[in-house]
């Protein structure tokens, strides 16, 4: 962890970087994450675009999540294979996979629903990623899946090297017997494993607050009973969010044992589409950190302004070229159900129809 | 001759041996118990899991993507309601993630009455199992198929289902499973674990051999020209009885089919023999409200009505809650021997 630096707040972040308490984010690591939520937040407001325009119908995704999940990403040990990290994610990850690499055309061909959609093939909703050169699981859109699912990667990940597995839902989501599962399988005794539990706490359950169904203020309580440690963060501080994150991660890969994660967070756009996708006046992380970058004149409002318009433009593009590219046909709606095998007398490639 | 959950402990034992089975566990899977049924004794993989099928189902998925090559149990199918969404959502994986992830897992669950089970331990479960596309399901009546079939469902990279009927669990086969001692005493001597303490015991495996029930694949049980007679697990020699006591006595005789495979289930094999006989009865203890065996029939009707010579039936269970446990809620809930026969008896009276 840096060292407490003593110079003047203007000075320690030009020479320095960005300072949350005595944790010091290098500039270049600012810029590098300012880069990735801006062009998260750009994404995002162009899909929602797109799910009123009527080039794709439906849209839920990460704006407010944008500090935490680029963190996040540029964080995750990135390979294929248990040696490598292992990502269940929810619907609300772009800025993570954006931070890992991902076009933003890679998202848009998805909320498209164009058969060049590497993810899904048009076939699932927006920010449902799958990338298996990544490790990024299928996304689904029931909430306690995952929850269910990461301590299998985890058991051969603690047979193989040092890859952990991640596995993110919300705090509503956290109400799920899965989570609980979640918990208890991470932390059998003898058999603990490298997951790392993250919860992002923004507060709702599409329309149902939080405080009205849990007692607990924060899920991370709940690994006390499982003597898992966790940690809360604010979810919209990225220096906050890059030493929480890399503190649980330093745990979990070199202990091989569970850690929870909750980060406090805001949801800028409604649950989805479904109920608008409306912008709230919750706090939103990227103008905050844009105003502390202002303020060490780290950034100009003027280049602020570019990196906004060139995220837009970047976005822009990528719908216009997705409109131009394949849609599914018939003949792919069965592609993919199955993979071939030697001892099916009747599917011995792929599912055809009915035997 | 191996019983059925002998045959399956073999099948299991080659699997970890000699097919990268890397995980075997579930609830009471591993020792000192090795399964309720003995179905997973002695095995080098085996494990308890908490008593959680959610867990046991996501578990076995997450080992499936990372490489590994789980046989995860549900103890009882009975246990299984609760983990239909982690089905469905495994037998998607690979069509909703662009093809990029297989999920080479095994699902193993006793399923069916026969065991004065009750409420809780009778159910059937492959009508439901039926539904879950992307899934492959099986459902053997003999132990070398089990053996077999078991193989296959490792070997195949999709989720197989395979459905042990409880009834049949320790009824001995009439064929050896390649590598078997002709000797079931000495069979039963190297691979059951002792009554007792078992802190220091350890199996003394038959070099058993691989063998392959294909997917898909039916086994003709009886060859008739009169009838065609489509069943599986539980019911299925229940079946062939009934078919042998009918030839007998009025010379009336079946094709009796073991599907074996539910899905995908063997069309050609009932389509071949629908045409030839022209009388159709289709037998499963599943309830009567979309039951499996209903698709079946709609195939058959649509695809071969002018080959039925009279109006075809299915016999399946009631559509009751559950199976009680005085004897008679179960002889009167699911088809037994007497009711198969005057079903039979019935389709071959019906006038042309």
């Amino acid at each position: 962890m840096p060292k407490k630096n003593s110079m003047p707040v203007k000075d320690r972040a030009v020479k320095a970087g960005i300072a949350t308490g005595e944790e010091v984010l290098p500039v270049e690591r600012c810029l590098q994450i300012h880069r990735i939520m801006v062009l998260a937040r750009a994404l995002e407001e162009r899909m929602i675009k797109m799910s009123k325009s009527g080039e794709g119908f439906f849209w839920i995704g990460g704006p407010g999540e944008e500090a935490f999940n680029t963190c996040l990403g540029f964080q995750v040990k990135k390979g294929e294979g248990p040696k490598f990290d292992y990502l269940h994610f929810h619907y609300r990850n772009s800025a993570t996979m954006l931070a890992m690499g991902m076009e933003p055309i890679d998202a848009i061909r998805q909320m498209a629903m164009a058969w060049t959609d590497s993810f899904s093939r048009g076939r699932n909703f927006p920010s449902h990623f799958s990338r298996k050169a990544w490790n990024v699981v299928p996304v689904s859109s029931v909430i306690e899946v995952q929850f269910a699912m990461a301590p299998g990667t985890a058991i051969m990940q603690k047979r193989h090297g040092d890859g952990v597995t991640i596995v993110v839902g919300g705090d509503a989501g956290a109400a799920q017997g899965d989570f609980t599962s979640c918990l208890l399988w991470s932390s059998r005794p003898g058999n603990e494993l490298p997951v790392i539990i993250i919860t992002m706490n923004n507060g709702w359950g599409i329309s149902t607050s939080h405080c009205s169904q849990h007692s607990c203020e924060h899920t991370i309580e709940r690994g006390k009973a499982f003597g898992i440690p966790g940690e809360v963060v604010d979810g919209n501080d990225p220096v906050a969010c890059w030493y929480a994150v890399e503190r649980a991660f330093r745990y979990s890969r070199s202990t091989r044992r569970p850690f929870m994660l909750e980060a406090m967070v805001a949801r800028l756009n409604g649950h989805s589409s479904s109920s608008g996708a409306l912008r709230s006046d919750e706090p939103d992380c990227i103008a905050m950190f844009e105003d502390r970058l202002l303020a060490v004149d780290v950034l100009t409002q003027s280049k602020i302004d570019q990196i906004h318009s060139q995220a837009h433009a970047e976005c822009d593009d990528a719908v216009a070229q997705v409109m131009r590219e394949p849609r599914p046909g018939f003949g792919d709606i069965d592609k993919f159900t199955y993979s071939p095998s030697e001892v099916d007398a009747v599917y011995p490639g792929d599912y055809t129809g009915l035997p | 001759m191996a019983t059925m959950v002998q045959a399956v402990r073999l099948a299991l034992h080659y699997g970890e041996t000699h097919l990268g089975v890397t995980d075997i566990f579930g609830e009471d899977v591993g020792p000192p118990l090795g399964g309720v049924f003995t179905a997973t004794q002695g095995l080098r993989t085996a494990w308890n899991s908490p008593l959680d099928e959610r867990g046991i189902v996501g578990a076995a998925m997450g080992i499936a993507y990372a490489g590994g090559r789980p046989v995860c149990e549900i103890q009882f199918c009975d246990y299984g309601f609760n983990i239909i969404d982690l089905l469905k959502v495994a037998g998607n994986q690979r069509w909703a993630g662009a093809g990029e992830f297989d999920l080479p897992m095994v699902l193993m669950t006793p399923s069916g009455s026969g065991i004065r089970g009750s409420l809780y331990h009778s159910h059937s479960f492959e009508s439901w199992a039926s539904r879950l596309a992307g899934w492959k399901i099986v459902m053997p009546s003999t132990p070398l198929d089990a053996y077999g079939l078991m193989l296959s469902a490792i070997i195949d990279p999709n989720p197989v289902m395979v459905l042990l009927p409880k009834a049949l669990l320790r009824v001995k086969g009439d064929n050896l499973i390649p590598g078997e001692p002709d000797d079931e005493g000495e069979l039963k001597r190297r691979i059951d674990a002792p009554v007792g303490d078992r802190a220091h015991w350890q199996p003394n495996w038959p070099a058993v051999e691989k063998y392959i029930v294909p997917l898909g694949v039916g086994m003709l049980v009886r060859e008739g020209t009169d009838a065609t007679i489509i069943s599986y697990g539980r019911t299925l020699p229940l079946c062939a009885q009934a078919a042998d006591q009918v030839r007998e006595s009025t010379g009336f005789s079946c094709d009796v089919i073991d599907l074996r495979s539910i899905f995908p289930y063997d069309w050609k094999m009932i389509a071949a023999s629908v045409k030839k006989t022209g009388r159709v009865l289709i037998v499963n203890e599943d309830t009567e409200v979309t039951n499996f065996g209903e698709h079946i029939l709609r195939r058959i009707v649509e695809e071969h009505f002018y080959d039925l010579l009279v109006r075809p039936r299915v016999l399946m269970g009631r559509h009751v809650p559950g199976i009680g446990l005085n004897p008679v809620y179960e002889q009167n809930t699911v088809p037994q021997l007497p009711g198969i026969k005057a079903a039979l008896e019935a389709l071959a009276k019906d006038a042309v």
